[in-house]
Order: structure tokens, then C-alpha cells, then sequence
């Protein structure tokens, strides 16, 4: 499915040809299965954000190459949706304006992008909200609509980049939850983004611990908690301490 | 319901709902009267006068419905018009236009970068005789006068939006696969627009004196020529009609611009309301 072979990549200093530049990634190597859920967990400045933009296309690799079923990736395309951090809504446009957006920029007519986008939005919890700005609303519900935007391609690889970092703690569980239940309607693939322990075991199928200077992947966790995760309190499995453990001591060292 | 409870409990602990009158809450008032005492200081005062240099209201008055009744007054304001809204559509296409182009390439910038400067720089009422020799006197004198006087804020204004346009902003446009036309129509300028709409509003001013400036210079029609023209005859309550509709006409059209701005931005204004 997703296939990234001995990538690296460096970034110079604009203004002064003397330093000699930061390895933000160093010979990363990483293949996801079909359907799988993959965290990539690491500290700040491990190159977990540039990794996985450069798997969106939006910034070039120096060295090595990444694969979508077989292809290599040079641009952004429509395989690959990407969640942004910051949401990235477009401010002037209401909820069900921004859910549109990418199936607008592919062409699709006004009436059919129009009930694609209001299903997306139902699914995920929006419904009744399709006029609303992105300022009316809250970070969490912001978020949603992020999702939903992506997710109204049908892409075959949902990229998260910290999605859920911007919101506060309670709405983050709620989404995790909302995540994993849309993760197992849909057949998409996810790469996820964040530096929380927790939220790399409670929603992914293998954890990708990576470490910093040079940015690298340190180690593979793989995750046998079984699914779904949202009922019961598998927080509370020992399983789940035992992961943890394992992985804050992977992050540590 | 979110207005029952707090109704019971203001209810319930009687709380005053009306105010006493006060003259602070009529600041409406305030204006009329303050408007009202200049009128009056200004007639006596005008009455007292010379009226080769000073004129008083009522004459001022008087000497509107003259202008108004022979038609003068309707005849040139169309002419102003005709110079100034030619002219400030056209520094409104090439003004975006240009902005977009600037703000958006590099390679554009630099291209446009010294040329813009240099002429921004320059007093354009300094060009204007040069302008004459060019373009006469008649309509195009003024449309490029007028245009070079409205082109730039909005040309600048529109270069700065667009270089302020978040760049996660561009790259959410990019990851969903938009062309940079698409990115430019879709993202940049309605993210810019409220920058633009800014610069509209100064150019509008602008453009104004710009219309104006062209008729005093060139002296034949437009309502900047009536001014040169009662000037030179000391019909000074003539005078004052030409400028008191100049300022209604002023007012008129920034309250115009204001008004397409909130519809515009609307997205912005009650963001900012909020936050």
C-alpha cells in the first residue's frame, strides 16, 4: 500500500550557505499494510510532521522515495488526504463550504459535491451545522469538519498531522473514539501524527517511535489490543500498561 | 432555553430594567444641536461679512436651488462622474490584477518592484501638467489622472494581502490538489480580500481628489471647473454648493465602500466580533 524506502532529507539554511544544514530525516524506512492504522510518535523536531508531508507531496525528498500502491509520489494526489494540525479551514467559507472544497478543486458539479459533503458531515456528527463559519464553532467540532473534508475524497491514505493536539483533552477522547468508529466504517488507510503515548496505543495497529537529530525511526510497536477499543475500558487492560511502559521506555532512551 | 432562567431571576430580585433618561444615551441629539449652533454662528457671523470672502447659509441655500433649477449643477456632477468612475474602474482591474501578480511571483515583484516605487513616491499632482500635454484636456486627461491616483493603494494593498496569506493556508489548497489558478481564485483571494477591500476604501478618497485636482487644472467642465469658475467671478455661495456636494459625494461613496466591505467580509467582521 504505502511503501517509503530509505528516505532523508535535509534542510539548509536560506540565508547563510555556511551551516551545514539539519537532517530532519535519515534513512527512514516504513511499509504500511492495506487498512492499517499507523502511528508515528516521537518528541518535537523528530521529523514525525516533515515525514508525513512529504508522504502528502507537499514538500520534496532529497534521498530515497515513497510509494503509493507501487507509484512514487512527487505531488499531492488523490490517494492521499491530508488533516491538518491546525485545522486548515478556509475561514470565509461556511462548514459545508469547506467540506466541498476538495471535491470542487476536482471539478465535481455543485448538487452531487453538495450531498457527498452533507453525508461526510452526518458521519461525522455535524449535521445541522452545514452553515455555520469555522469561528461559530468549536476547535473539536472544527476538526470534524477537517475530517469530513478529507474523507469526501475517499482517499485511500488519511494523513493526520496532530490532529487532535489543538483541542483540549476531553474533546480529544471524544474524537479518538469518533475516529476509531469512522476508521472501521470506511477501508482507509491512516498515518497519525502525535506525541501522546496514550493516543498512539489506544487508536493504532502499530506504533512508529522515532527519535530525534537526525530524525529516525527508532523502533516498530506493534499494538494487539483488540478492537473495537471504544467499548469497555481498555485504558484500564494491562495490556495497555505494559505498551505504554514498553513505549515510554523506547522514547527515553 | 437559555433566556427563561436568567428572565425568572432578574424577575425575582427585581432588577431595574429601565434606565433614567440621560443626555449620554441621545448622542444623536448631541449632533444635531452642535450641528445647528455652527449653522446659526456661522449666518450671523456671514451676514456681517464681506461677501467676496464669506458667505452665510441661507445664501448658500438659495444659491444650491439656483444651480439645481437651471440644471448646472446635475449636468457637471455626470461629467465628474463619467471621469471618475472610468478611471477608478480601471485602477481597480489593473490595481488587482497587478497586486495579485506581485504578491503571488517573486519574478513579477521584482519586474514591477522599482517602476511602482518610483511613481508611488512621486506627488502625482506633479505629473499632472505633463499629463495635459499628453491627453488635452478633455475626458482621458482626467481618467488618467484619476487612475493614477487610486491605482496605487490598491495595487499595494493587494501585493501585501496576497504576501499575507498564511502559507498553511496555501498549502491546505495545494494537498487538495488545486492549480495555482484554482489556488489563486479559491484561497488567495478571498483570504486577501479583506486587505483589498482596504485598499479600495483609500483609493476612493483617493480618486476624488484625483477627479478634482484634473478639473481645476484643466478648467473646462466637471464639477472642479464650476469651482474655478465662481471662484473667478466671487460667487462664493456657488462655490460653497460645488464643495458641499463634493463632501456628500465624498461620504456617499467611502460609506458605499464600507458597506460592500461588511458584505464582503463578512466572515472577518463577526470574527472578529466574537473573538
Amino acid at each position: 500500500m504505502l511503501e517509503v524506502r530509505h528516505l532523508s532529507k535535509v534542510f539548509f539554511e536560506q540565508n547563510d550557505p555556511q551551516k551545514p544544514g539539519l537532517i530532519a530525516l535519515y534513512d527512514i524506512s516504513l511499509s504500511v499494510r492495506r487498512n492499517e492504522f499507523v502511528c508515528l510518535l516521537g518528541p518535537s523536531g523528530c521529523g514525525k510532521t516533515t515525514l508525513i508531508r512529504i508522504i502528502a507531496g507537499l514538500l520534496p525528498a532529497d534521498r530515497g522515495e515513497v510509494l503509493v500502491n507501487g507509484n512514487p509520489v512527487t505531488s499531492p494526489g488523490r490517494d492521499r488526504c491530508m488533516v491538518f494540525q491546525q485545522f486548515g479551514l478556509l475561514p470565509w467559507r461556511t462548514v459545508l463550504g469547506n467540506v466541498e472544497f476538495g471535491l470542487e478543486i476536482e471539478g465535481m458539479g455543485r448538487e452531487e459535491r453538495r450531498d457527498i459533503s452533507r453525508q461526510y458531515l452526518e458521519l461525522v456528527g455535524l449535521k445541522g451545522f452545514e452553515d455555520y463559519y469555522p469561528h461559530q464553532i468549536s476547535g473539536g467540532m472544527q476538526q470534524r469538519v477537517g475530517i469530513a473534508r478529507a474523507l469526501s475524497k475517499k482517499p485511500d491514505i488519511l494523513l493526520m498531522d496532530e490532529p487532535f493536539g489543538a483541542v483540549d483533552a476531553q474533546t480529544r477522547e471524544q474524537l479518538q473514539e469518533e475516529l476509531l468508529k469512522i476508521w472501521a466504517k470506511t477501508d482507509t488507510t491512516v498515518i497519525f501524527v502525535t506525541h501522546s503515548i496514550d493516543e498512539s496505543i489506544y487508536l493504532s495497529d502499530r506504533v512508529v517511535i522515532m527519535h530525534s537529530r537526525p530524525g529516525r525511526i527508532k523502533e516498530e510497536v506493534a499494538v494487539e489490543l483488540p478492537r473495537p477499543r471504544w467499548e469497555g475500558d481498555v485504558k484500564a487492560d494491562p495490556r495497555f500498561a505494559q505498551l505504554r511502559a514498553r513505549v515510554r521506555e523506547s522514547l527515553r532512551e | 432555553m437559555p433566556g427563561s432562567l436568567d428572565e425568572r431571576l432578574v424577575r425575582e430580585l427585581s432588577f431595574p430594567r429601565e434606565r433614567p433618561w440621560s443626555l449620554y444615551d441621545h448622542p444623536n441629539l448631541i449632533r444635531v444641536a452642535s450641528v445647528l449652533c455652527f449653522l446659526t454662528a456661522w449666518e450671523i457671523y456671514g451676514r456681517r461679512t464681506d461677501p467676496l470672502l464669506l458667505t452665510y447659509p441661507t445664501a448658500v441655500f438659495w444659491a444650491a436651488v439656483q444651480l439645481i433649477r437651471s440644471g448646472e449643477l446635475f449636468r457637471q456632477l455626470l461629467v465628474s462622474l463619467a471621469s471618475l468612475s472610468v478611471g477608478f474602474g480601471a485602477s481597480l482591474l489593473l490595481g488587482v490584477g497587478l497586486g495579485l501578480a506581485a504578491g503571488r511571483s517573486r519574478l513579477a515583484e521584482a519586474l514591477l518592484d522599482p517602476h511602482i516605487n518610483a511613481l508611488y513616491a512621486t506627488p502625482q499632482v506633479a505629473l499632472t501638467p505633463l499629463l495635459m500635454m499628453w491627453f488635452g484636456l478633455g475626458f482621458s486627461v482626467k481618467v488618467v489622472i484619476v487612475f493614477l491616483f487610486a491605482f496605487f493603494p490598491i495595487l499595494i494593498n493587494t501585493a501585501s494581502g496576497v504576501k499575507n496569506v498564511s502559507g498553511s493556508m496555501v498549502e491546505v489548497g495545494r494537498a487538495y490538489m488545486a492549480s495555482e489558478q484554482q489556488l489563486l481564485l479559491k484561497v488567495v483571494f478571498p483570504a486577501a480580500l479583506p486587505f483589498i477591500m482596504a485598499g479600495v476604501r483609500l483609493a476612493v478618497g483617493r480618486a476624488l481628489v484625483g477627479m478634482i485636482v484634473a478639473e481645476l487644472f484643466t478648467a473646462i467642465t466637471g464639477l472642479g471647473a464650476m469651482l474655478t469658475l465662481y471662484g473667478n467671478l466671487f460667487e462664493t455661495a456657488k462655490m460653497f454648493v460645488v464643495i458641499i456636494v463634493l463632501g456628500l459625494l465624498g461620504v456617499g461613496l467611502i460609506q458605499a465602500t464600507q458597506a460592500l466591505e461588511r458584505r464582503m467580509a463578512r466572515w472577518k467582521e463577526t470574527e472578529r466580533a466574537v473573538s
